[in-house]
């Protein structure tokens, strides 16, 4: 008797197959079998993830296919993927597909309600969108948190010949990975939330800006443009290459790459909103935000997107699981979870079983978090009370091996090697940080050569004590966080600053160490 | 006429009735000689009529742009913060030992793999949850 083909699904997330999902589905596929290539569950603890007839082994190799196929009591079987308390537990919306359509399948798209949002937006008509999207109080998902709704009304009103649609999806910080699973998973719901974007304001072109770190996700936008091209006509889209700055995530700096010039932020006024891509009214939103899109367009979405979530943050986030966590992933979730809840419960505490020092939430520019202040819920205002922000919704989890006196100074070190250079307290600032730091680390400094000349009279000859130069650090944040034109100078502090108050002993602790091992 | 300034004109002819039509022009040329040297960027700035000045100012601002060309293989390793808090610091001496003067290691900054970390890239592969071991491996291999 011939073996029953089964239908392997595994998935093509660059994820999946950084960790060999292409040669399990070879495998498979060599075995007989019939494999489909999907998005991602998002459990990515748990990648490559294979599912038959909806259960799930995890993480899978080579070597567990056999066991799979014959009786599936392996070591690695996880059960029903989707009653997995990491997937149950979600409220998906952007995120509905994931694990469960195939990328570029047109088919798949339309047979769980792909396109149904443009259909309703064109019926409706600009105003009606516009309406709804306020309505929905969805937010930019990029950091800033604006209202998507009032930042296209303005475009939607200022009237021009040409207006465009830019999706910002230079997905720079670390942490974070949900635009990247987004466009590898589900390119159309991009692609139809821009043509709503597009239908909303009166533009007729726009763009995609991907990074070039992430070569799927470039590769699958283009393929899903080209197909999808008839249905979103006459909006047209593209997609444009970064090329390796993490400051062109700044909206401005993203416009100035895409007209072909150096990456540096522009001064606002004016708003990208009034004059954008080439002088022309522009909508940029992130991934996530323009994805949320036809969800909220469709019948009744508004309303039941502004049902979730607390205060002025509605919706659903999908919140990315990243560093040294024991369930990393995408969770997407109403907003109001508390960070106890986020990385103890949901992503089981940290991978190495040590116990959780520090969580940078944010990315790069996000503040670190301590423990003790695990009861912060994921809300915009909080964290922006907090000295904190919530960013694109990277959580970095360190375990208590983390030297949060290093971690300070390589956030000013990235910020002076990505400074676009436009603003002094950025490109300097940051260059002069990694100095300081270092100075506090070392103790303090001897006094100088200038300061020893005889005719500096009025020169300190003591050289520069540990407080002073926290006092100097301090001093240089503020200047940063204050004078700074973009996010990048003026968030950096954030990491710097909250590393030194939670964290002091590791900035000081070293230098006393070791002028008591000299005594 | 050289073959480079053939190969140039081709793609700035290819490319420029595109918007903004310089980030997808460098790309190509990098692309093809691995490069954008000083004589590619006046080729370029002809061929767009903008100063050699603005072109260099492009090229020198990306890190994708290099002047020379890299004759070793290169290894992208990951460096930001996701993945030094599952250790990329730690195996980064043997990575540089693994490689020596043969293999060129690349910092980069973040390639979307972050709760699965430390993350390689060569070329448009991969590499996820590596070790030293791991990592020296896909060196060697490179």
């Amino acid at each position: 008797m011939m073996p029953e083909t089964k239908m392997v699904r595994i998935s093509d997330d660059a994820l999946a197959r950084a960790l060999g999902a292409d040669e399990l589905a070879a495998a498979f596929a060599s075995k007989g079998h019939e494999v489909q290539r999907v998005s991602s569950w998002g459990m990515q603890w748990l990648e490559p993830l294979v599912e038959i007839d909806g259960q799930g082994w995890g993480p899978a190799a080579v070597e567990d296919v056999d066991d799979i196929l014959q009786d599936g009591a392996s070591e690695i079987a996880i059960g029903a993927i989707e009653q997995h308390p990491f997937i149950a537990r979600q409220q998906r919306l952007t995120f509905s597909r994931a694990g469960k359509t195939r990328p570029l399948s047109l088919d798949d798209y339309e047979a769980t309600g792909g396109w149904s949002g443009l259909k309703r937006a064109r019926q409706v008509g600009p105003e009606q969108i516009l309406a709804e999207v306020t309505q929905s109080g969805l937010r930019g998902r990029g950091g800033a948190g604006f209202p998507a709704g009032i930042k296209w009304q303005t475009v939607a009103r200022t009237a021009a010949e040409q207006k465009y649609i830019v999706c910002n999806a230079d997905e720079g910080d670390s942490g974070t990975f949900a635009d990247r699973m987004l466009m590898e998973g589900d390119p159309f719901l991009l692609i139809e939330g821009m043509a709503i974007a597009g239908e909303a304001v009166g533009a007729d072109k726009g763009y995609i800006y991907i990074r070039s770190e992430y070569p799927d996700a470039i590769a699958k936008m283009e393929r899903a443009i080209a197909l999808s091209a008839g249905l979103v006509a006459p909006f047209e889209l593209e997609v444009r290459v970064g090329a390796g700055a993490y400051v062109c995530g700044e909206e401005t700096s993203l416009l100035e790459s895409l007209e072909g010039k150096r990456g540096e932020v522009r001064a606002k006024p004016p708003l990208p909103a009034i004059e954008g891509l080439f002088g022309w009214p522009t909508v940029v939103n992130n991934v996530l935000t323009l994805a949320a899109v036809p969800h909220v367009m469709a019948e009744g979405g508004a309303s039941a997107y502004e049902q979730l979530g607390l205060a002025r943050s509605k919706g659903t986030m999908p919140i990315q699981l990243a560093g040294n966590i024991k369930h990393g992933g995408l969770y997407e979730t109403a907003f109001g979870l508390t960070l106890g809840e986020l990385v103890n419960d949901i992503g089981g505490g940290t991978e190495s079983g040590r116990p959780v020092k520090a969580v940078q939430v944010g990315g790069p520019l996000g503040a670190y978090i301590h423990p003790d202040d695990f009861g912060i819920r994921f809300d915009y205002e909080e964290y922006t009370a907090a000295d904190a922000l919530i960013g694109h919704g990277g959580i970095t989890v360190f375990d208590d091996s983390a030297d949060m006196g290093a971690m300070a100074r390589f956030a000013m070190e990235f910020c002076a090697a990505e400074s676009c250079g436009k603003c002094t307290p950025c490109r300097i600032g940051a260059v002069r940080g990694v100095e300081v730091i270092d100075r506090i680390l070392a103790g303090g400094r001897p006094a100088d050569h200038v300061e020893r000349i005889d005719v500096m009279h009025n020169a300190p000859r003591h050289g520069r004590s540990q407080e002073q130069e926290i006092a100097l650090l301090t001093d240089l944040c503020e200047t940063m966080k204050f004078g700074s034109l973009c996010a990048l100078g003026g968030f950096t502090p954030f990491p710097v600053m909250s590393a030194l108050k939670h964290w002091p002993e590791d900035f000081t602790g070293k230098a006393a160490a070791e002028a008591e091992v000299t005594e | 006429m050289s073959t480079k300034e053939h190969k140039i004109g081709e793609i700035v002819a290819e490319h420029h009735r595109r918007e903004g039509p310089l980030l997808p022009i460098l790309h190509a040329v990098q692309a093809e000689f691995g490069c954008v040297d000083a004589e590619s960027e006046a080729l370029i700035a002809k061929g767009l009529n903008l100063s050699r000045a603005d072109v260099h100012g492009v090229v020198s601002f990306y890190h994708d742009f290099h002047d020379k060309p890299e004759l070793r293989p290169v290894v992208q390793v990951c460096r930001a913060e996701a993945c030094k808090a599952r250790g990329v610091e730690q195996i980064i001496d043997q990575a540089a030992t693994a490689a020596g003067e043969r293999v060129k290691i690349e910092t980069v900054y973040c390639l979307g793999l972050c709760s699965s970390g430390p993350a390689a890239r060569v070329g448009d592969r991969l590499h996820a949850r590596l070790d030293g071991p791991k990592l020296s491996q896909i060196i060697e291999n490179a």
